[in-house]
């Protein structure tokens, strides 16, 4: 079942100039189809101005489409009665940690959303005990937030989300003003509460990496929803990308560059790993050797945790 | 520039002045400044006997207490010397048109008593209540007169928005000027009037950027439900215990002996 739906979604700023007569037009989200199943994670793509952030704001009804109708967990945006229900079940984290903290004492901010929900005082104090300990944050719980790393106010952030009970928590470019641990921090943090709790997560990113956790991406370009598929899908199309002003994580990037010379590397490689397995496969004319296996492990989960770890740009 | 103003200035102790409802701290430091203005001569002491027993109630320091006053020292200087030269009466000591009267000594310690007390007896309220838990108390104070249609909810959230952001704008503030400073900016030499026009270049960047954090924080709210007062629970709501009722009590007691002192025995 669907947790998040669009269908045909349309959406246009108007922007009054001086005259004030001719509004100027934007089109930021044109024909937008698209499908989120409920506990996947979802990675958005798409250069600066291509409509992320409008789409996002879609989908917990802060803003309304001019044309076609999005659904969240099966209610239409365009109902005023449900726009808070939307937003209980869709939370969103946004880009600037400092802009989006109200309280200064990190506890009573986590508390915000239940008490706008009109949640009993104790069943507050339960939702921001486990928030907070789910999201690593239990032991700042007194501090102010004006005294946290920019990662652990986004993850303050994420807990004020985890608060409201939400299905669906969705991110625009939490990472981008944080340093390579903070993204690391944040990011872990998310994909903890998507396997664990299962909620579902779109995050709109421009760092790559973040990207090949997804289970699904999507690429915008100029308001429209270009391409869809899997990380390997996605990252197979490298020249593709390119022309959407787009970038690759550096192993895939350096593994198409060799396949364009003329070796027999798949595409859509996207950890070191993979690469190691790859290059090995050509050297030993085709099987990996059986030391090699067993240093990679064969369960996939094994090898992710190796990838975390070996991936540079993320540790 | 913002260095010396201290907003908030919570001094953290366990002290039963400390664990007292916000409520209570309100209306007895209200209580309070109605009394010094109540005292007339031997009062005074009654006051001060107070306001010492509640310093050591509270466990602050007497030199935190202090230091709200380095704030007002100027208007405390100017208020006294107007007093003591401009009142008529007696005069004790004569130079030219200056004169002391021995009622302008008089209204110059009392004018200048009642402003340290005052200061002091806020800086109480302030050191032990922490920001947070006053704008608490001062919606659920104010709270009958959004009958007459006064936004008591939406003003005790604006305080506790500004409070938040305050130490924001101040590191912002100083990141502007450094910013400027290392383009050639200069904010130490020159008269008034030069010092102001060069403020300009520093305030124009910070009011575009506190509109834009206005924007998005009031965005975030609306993602997080925020809908005003109506329909909302509260966190740590507020419910009188016993002390605070014999607090209240106490308070009520010290008024009534400020009254009679001044109405009945003209002290
Ligand atoms: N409030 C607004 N008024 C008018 N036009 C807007 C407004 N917000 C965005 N736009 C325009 O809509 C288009 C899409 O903007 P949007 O912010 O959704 O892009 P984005 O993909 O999030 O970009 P970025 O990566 O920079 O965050 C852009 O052309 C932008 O200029
Ligand atoms: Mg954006």
């Amino acid at each position: 079942m669907s947790i998040i739906k669009a269908d045909n979604l349309n959406y246009d700023y108007l922007e009054y100039g001086e005259d004030g007569e001719k509004p100027e037009i934007t089109h930021a989200v044109r024909d937008v189809n698209l499908k989120i199943k409920e506990g996947q994670f979802i990675a958005i793509l798409g250069h600066n101005g291509s409509g992320k952030s409008t789409l996002a704001k879609h989908m917990n009804a802060l803003l309304v489409p001019t044309g076609g109708t999005m659904w969240v967990d099966q209610m239409d945006t365009h109902e005023d009665d449900e726009v808070w229900d939307i937003r209980q079940r869709a939370g969103m984290v946004f880009q600037n940690p400092d802009n989006q903290i109200v309280s200064s004492v990190v506890e009573e901010d986590v508390g915000f959303g239940p008490e706008n929900l009109g949640v009993p005082t104790d069943e507050i104090w339960k939702r921001v005990d486990d928030s907070l300990r789910k999201t690593g944050m239990i032991a700042y719980r007194h501090h102010s937030p004006n005294k946290l790393s920019g990662g652990q106010k986004q993850r303050v952030a994420i807990a004020g989300v985890m608060a409201m009970k939400p299905k669906c928590i969705i991110m625009d470019e939490p990472t981008a003003m944080l340093d390579p641990n903070g993204r690391h921090e944040v990011i872990q943090a998310v994909r903890d509460l998507n396997k664990s709790e299962g909620v579902t997560v779109i995050l709109i990113t421009h760092y790559m990496e973040e990207v090949i956790y997804a289970d699904n991406v999507f690429v915008m370009d100029e308001g429209r929803l270009v391409m869809q598929g899997t990380p390997r899908e996605i990252f197979s199309h490298v020249d593709e990308l390119h022309e959407l002003r787009l970038d690759v994580p550096h192993v895939t990037q350096l593994a198409h560059a060799l396949r364009l010379k003329g070796l027999d590397i798949p595409e859509g490689i996207l950890s070191i790993d993979e690469f190691v397995d790859a290059i090995m496969k050509i050297r030993d004319g085709g099987a990996v050797s059986d030391e090699r296996k067993q240093a990679l492990g064969e369960n996939p989960e094994e090898r992710e945790n190796k990838a975390d770890r070996e991936n540079p740009s993320l540790t | 520039m913002f260095k010396d103003i201290t907003i908030g200035q919570y001094y953290p102790a366990d002290s039963l002045i400390h664990k007292l409802d916000p409520r209570v701290k309100f209306v007895g430091t209200l209580i309070y400044i109605i009394s010094l203005f109540v005292f007339h001569t031997w009062g005074y002491v009654l006051g001060t006997v107070f306001l010492f027993s509640v310093i050591r109630l509270s466990k602050v320091p007497l030199g935190f207490m202090l230091r709200g006053l380095k704030a007002i020292w100027i208007l405390l200087i100017f208020t006294m010397v107007l007093n003591l030269f401009l009142t008529q009466g007696t005069v004790v000591w004569q130079f030219g048109i200056l004169h002391i009267t021995r009622e302008g000594i008089g209204t110059a310690a009392k004018m200048g008593i009642r402003l340290v007390y005052l200061i002091i007896g806020c800086s109480i309220m302030t050191l032990t209540t922490t920001p947070n838990k006053l704008t608490d108390a001062m919606e659920s104070l104010f709270r009958p007169l959004r009958k007459v249609h006064v936004p008591v909810h939406e003003i005790a959230m604006m305080m506790s928005i500004a409070l938040r952001f305050i130490p924001i704008l101040m590191e912002e503030t100083d990141k502007i000027k450094k910013a400027q400073m290392a383009r050639g900016a200069d904010f130490e030499s020159g008269n008034v009037i030069q010092r102001v026009k060069a403020m300009v270049p520093i305030l124009v960047p910070l009011f575009v950027s506190a509109f834009r954090r206005a924007n998005d924080l009031a965005l975030a709210m609306e993602a997080r439900c925020y809908h005003g007062g109506d329909g909302r629970t509260q966190m740590r709501p507020l419910v009188y215990q016993s002390r605070d009722l014999a607090a209240y009590a106490v308070l009520l007691a010290y008024l009534a002996a400020a009254i009679v002192l001044r109405a009945v025995l003209h002290w």
